[in-house]
């Protein structure tokens, strides 16, 4: 197997939060016959500065980012949302910057989510895992909408031994997390996620999977206030065989 | 009137508005969806959409030139109005010509714009609404809460209530029908006898001269056909070359709105009555009105005129579905009224609106003209941020957060000592509340973060 020289894109909130989910990324890569490097100069894609009007910020952090990432073959990021604004935003940001819009764009193309990449451009299944348990899934907005996930997922989740599905009624409906979007208007945030949980609830699962981490954090802080027993965890944490650690909001 | 955050908050405080909303955008979303899986290649359809908006909003002079001569030759009178004041003026002006002690009026988003209602009421001219769910607002004096169902915030029951309390002859049952009995009688004989009827456009078909209305009660035709003058009141971006464009546009209209495959009611009309025709207006009167459109070609924001005003946005829009249209606080609410309403209203009592929105992108993939409404709500941020409308705690957090996220070396120092002190805060694996987010910890916990970042641990692993 050719062997893929790839970085991994960490993101913010994985990096503060649940490093598990940087560490399941690489497992499943070098699995799927990658050889993995985390660039020392990433922080933050900017994706908080762009999403709040602040133009000037977003493109110094994208600058940043783009120079920590462009040397390798594929820049693979456990996050939809932050896949998406790479892919997505990064080229809008240098609409109009000639020496930074070629760079952008290049970036850009070679910028995956990672469970995209492991199935399409991996073809890799998990083997010999197993999980003991009833999932539910939840399609984050930016990964379904900005990057067309919505399959790949699904397919790696069924190679696991055990796993079953209960479908999620509106699991294309969004959680009411939209970054910031939480903070300055909550009330209405919780409306929104308090009906997420309720549906979740309801499908009967065990365990609530998905591909962001942002809105996990937010399902599961609900799920937790509310007393749901539903166990929360990136996809990637299952597909990369460490679904036996703890779930988000567990003691290790 | 208060702010967006606080209507937003008397909206989620209110058990009954929640019921109403959701019978009526969650049947539309459900009924849109089984339309659009049975249309062969609805995403080809919106792509062909799109295209015609674009080329008459690119080529806007030349289509209202065309639809003025052609309107004109067909017998009617064509006035233009480049602010909302000057459209209404035009209006009350040819209504006191025509003297006129009442109105017909048919539901017209454009006339909410401009302000018709209040207009009418300061010149003393009647008003009957000939559209069911305006009638309801029109007792209960409220505004429109959506673009398609103006009383969608009410329930059946509220409805019922208001007509016993409004109706000459109220009805006595509580059945839908016995409720619609009461609004005929009612209404009739006001509508019947209107001086006036005014209603607005769903097309301007250029190459005829012709006006397309839809609605679901026949109502439009109540205000064109039984008064002597009729009165168009229409946004310029109405405007569709021809007639194979306008049904084009009927098919993505009906079916995003209501999942129908085509409205009850579609009419096209051109011109006053003939020589020799059995009924219709004596004058017709043709007012094309600006208020902002121009200008928002200009200012990056031509693609939102593509707008045939169905609906869709809002009706899967998860922020609109909890607190409903009034709480925007403009004529148009959800998504589109967001980046409509600081066109006509500024944006510094606004830039919440352009925030209200997770960016979940759902209302541009319903949207059957492609707006792309996230990033046209980014636009609007970006603006408030560069006229310095931001709140300053926000400009400023965020001004340190990238200062920090600029230099690695410090990022890892800081969110090394970031995860300790949340660590501080968190009994078993959960944080109750957390200084600084407090607006998340009051609804749903925070999960404690683990150790070490995965920086400093990634780093301790290679070292070894
Ligand atoms: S923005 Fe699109 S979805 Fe919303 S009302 Fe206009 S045409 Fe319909």
């Amino acid at each position: 197997m050719m062997t893929r020289n790839v970085a991994l894109f960490v993101t913010c909130l994985v990096d503060v939060m649940r490093p598990r989910i940087g560490f399941a990324a690489i497992r499943a890569l070098e699995a799927a016959g990658c050889d993995v490097v985390v660039p020392q100069g990433q922080t933050c894609c900017g994706q908080p500065a762009l999403n709040s009007g602040d133009r000037d910020h977003a493109a110094a952090l994208a600058k940043q980012t783009i120079k920590a990432l462009e040397p390798y073959e594929a820049i693979i990021v456990p996050s939809g949302s932050c896949a998406g604004t790479i892919r997505c935003h990064y080229p809008e940001i240098f609409e109009h910057d000639a020496a930074w819009l070629p760079r952008a764009q290049a970036v850009a193309a070679k910028t995956f989510e990672v469970m995209a990449y492991l199935d399409e451009v991996c073809g890799w299944k998990p083997e010999g895992v197993s999980v003991d348990a009833k999932a539910t899934y939840h399609d984050s907005c930016s990964g379904l909408r900005e990057l067309g996930i919505k399959a790949q997922p699904r397919r790696l989740l069924k190679s696991i031994d055990g796993l079953t599905f209960a479908p999620l009624a509106g699991e294309e409906t969004c959680c009411g997390f939209g970054g910031t979007f939480c903070v300055k208007y909550p009330a209405i945030s919780n409306a929104i996620v308090g009906e997420k949980a309720d549906a979740i609830d309801a499908t009967g699962a065990d365990l609530l999977l998905a591909g962001d981490l942002g809105c996990l954090m937010n399902m599961a802080g609900k799920l937790n206030r509310k007393g749901s027993k539903v166990r929360a965890y990136h996809a990637i944490e299952l597909i990369a065989g460490m679904g036996d650690g703890p779930a988000i909001g567990e003691e290790a | 009137m208060s702010g967006f955050t606080d209507r937003a908050d008397a909206a989620l405080a209110d058990p009954i508005l929640k019921i109403a909303v959701e019978r009526t955008a969650g049947t539309a979303e459900a009924k849109r969806g089984i339309a659009v899986a049975a249309f062969p290649d609805f995403d080809a359809a919106r792509i062909r959409a799109a295209a015609i908006k674009d080329h008459v909003i690119a080529h806007l002079g030349h289509y209202l030139e065309k639809f003025e001569a052609n309107a004109v030759a067909a017998g009617a009178k064509v006035h233009w109005a480049s602010t909302s004041d000057e459209a209404c003026r035009i209006v009350i002006d040819l209504c006191k010509r025509a003297n006129a002690k009442t109105v017909a009026r048919s539901k017209s988003m454009l006339g909410e714009e401009i302000g018709l209602p209040h207009a009418l009421a300061e010149a003393g001219i009647g008003r009957v609404e000939t559209d069911l769910a305006e009638h309801i607002i029109q007792l209960a004096d409220e505004r429109p809460s959506h673009i398609i169902w103006p009383a969608m915030h009410k329930t059946r029951e509220q409805v019922s209530a208001l007509f016993k309390a409004k109706h000459r002859s109220p009805h006595e049952e509580e059945t839908i029908a016995a409720m619609a009995e009461s609004a005929r009688r009612q209404l009739r004989g006001e509508m019947l006898g209107a001086d006036v009827g005014i209603s607005g456009a769903n097309f301007l078909i250029a190459d005829t001269g012709a006006i397309c209305t839809v609605t679901n009660e026949g109502n439009a035709e109540l205000s064109l056909v039984p008064p002597r003058v009729h009165i168009v009141t229409a946004g310029i971006e109405k405007i569709v070359p021809s007639m194979p464009h306008a049904i084009h546009m009927l098919r993505m209209l009906a079916r995003s709105a209501t999942g129908a495959a085509l409205t009850q009611y579609t009419t096209f009309y051109t011109g006053p009555r003939r020589p020799g025709d059995r009924d219709g207006p004596e004058e017709m009167h043709i007012v094309l009105v600006d208020n902002g459109r121009t200008r928002m070609r200009e200012e990056g924001l031509a693609e939102m005129l593509r707008c045939i005003r169905c609906g869709a946005c809002m009706n899967h829009c998860v922020v609109f579905r909890q607190i409903g249209g009034h709480a925007y606080g403009g004529t148009y609410p959800g998504p589109m009224g967001s980046v409509l309403t600081p066109v006509f209203d500024g944006l510094p009592k606004n830039r919440d609106l352009a925030h209200a929105c997770t960016l979940n992108g759902k209302c541009q993939e319903v949207c059957p003209v492609r707006i792309p409404l996230p990033t046209l709500l980014r636009g609007w941020r970006e603006k408030s941020w560069r006229e310095g409308l931001e709140p300053t705690s926000m400009r400023f957090g965020l001004g340190v957060w990238a200062w920090v996220a600029r230099r690695p070396a410090l990022y890892r120092f800081g969110t090394g000592l970031a995860v300790r002190a949340m660590r501080l805060l968190g009994r078993k694996g959960w944080i109750g509340k957390l200084p600084l987010a407090g607006g998340w910890t009051r609804y749903r916990d925070m999960p404690k973060p683990a150790a070490q970042t995965f920086m400093a641990q990634y780093q301790r692993e290679r070292r070894k």
